[in-house]
């Protein structure tokens, strides 16, 4: 991978992060099109792998970014990816908390709050999409992920559980 | 508050272990370690604090408890403090996921692994829609909020059309749309 590759991995993850309004899982269709689609650097499955690995990891679900970056690039890319994820959220927090953290619910922030809430939630189901796309799954991967939306919206069970059943199932043949 | 009624003072060392040890027990999801650790544990936020500083959070873009740490940290010990704020939260677990993708860069070939890996991922999209749903139910019940959400994801999800033209376009609208009837 060369040095132009990586930077042009940073700048479009850079450019991402500063729109992830709503959380990352909302830019997560745009970095697919950007490594997938665009350029080829990995496979869809491979993609789906990192988000995967990332849920089943101790750490903040955002990981997958990282593990994304060190797909297409090893260290550097995971480097890359990593503080591409992390500079606009610092700077636009810093800069909003010095100038207006009493505030946050003035009618301008409730506006876009509100106004951006339903945006979010059609992104964050077009990254549910296009995962799903990405891995192979025959219908008892469907019914798998059924399964999930149930038990994961009518109780509040510890997602962990869930994905480790996944693996374990998966590991007996049965998804 | 400590017996003569200080406020005990939070140093850069303090957030940074806070916030590892959020990070680090969030398995699945960090939102509701950073309620246990910060207000129950801690006692650094309110309840009503807390959700001030995650609305904030969610107004700003990226991961809302990683913005959340920042302001934490801003607020009790200035630019170190965001950045212990930031090796908590984020470095532990690169290094973490990092030794992740080594075992799964040596191991991806193995049938085993792939097969777990693939139950994985279908929970993950479950997981994942079920967000989107818990996310959903809060919308208010009139179709205008539905339509912008249907646009965003035949856009960017059916379509792949790159975000941030899907973005200039919807999110104007739909923060103008709201704004004018939230008057």
């Amino acid at each position: 991978m060369e040095r132009a590759d990586i930077l042009a991995l940073f700048l479009h993850f850079l450019m991402l992060s500063s729109m992830a309004i709503g959380g990352t899982q909302t830019v997560m269709p745009d970095m697919h099109r950007f490594v997938v689609d665009a350029h080829g650097w990995i496979t869809g499955k491979q993609f789906a792998d990192a988000y995967a690995l990332a849920q089943a990891a101790p750490g903040p679900n955002v990981m997958y970014v990282t593990l994304v970056g060190w797909q297409v690039a090893g260290w550097m890319g995971a480097v890359a990816t990593t503080l591409a994820l992390i500079i606009p959220s610092t700077v636009f927090t810093l800069m909003f908390a010095r100038v207006s953290a009493r505030n946050p619910d003035a009618p301008l922030g409730r506006a876009i709050r509100r106004g951006l809430a339903p945006i979010a939630i059609g992104l964050t189901l077009a990254s549910a999409w296009i995962l799903v796309r990405s891995v192979n799954h025959d219908w008892r991967g469907y019914l798998a992920t059924v399964l999930t939306v149930v038990i994961a919206t009518r109780t509040g069970i510890n997602p962990l559980w869930l994905i480790l059943a996944g693996a374990l199932a998966g590991m007996a043949g049965l998804v | 508050m400590d017996e003569t009624g200080q406020p005990p003072k939070i140093g850069a060392l303090d957030i940074f272990l806070a916030f590892a040890q959020i990070s680090i027990s969030g398995f699945g999801g960090v939102l509701f370690w950073a309620h246990r650790v910060l207000v129950e544990q801690r006692r650094w936020l309110s309840d009503r604090e807390f959700v001030d500083l995650l609305a904030l959070g969610q107004l700003l873009p990226g991961p809302n408890v990683f913005n959340l740490s920042i302001m934490i940290g801003d607020r009790h010990a200035g630019l170190r403090g965001v950045f212990a704020a930031m090796a908590g939260f984020m470095g532990v677990p690169f290094l973490i996921v990092i030794g992740i993708a080594m075992l799964y860069q040596r191991y991806e070939a193995l049938p085993l692994v792939q097969s777990g890996l693939s139950g994985m991922s279908a929970v993950a999209v479950g997981l994942l829609i079920a967000n989107g749903i818990k996310m959903a139910m809060v919308l208010p019940r009139h179709w205008r909020p539905w339509l912008f959400g249907l646009l965003a994801f035949a856009g960017v999800g059916a379509l792949r059309w790159p975000l941030i033209g899907v973005l200039a376009v919807l999110a104007p609208l739909a923060v103008a749309t709201s704004w004018r009837r939230g008057r």
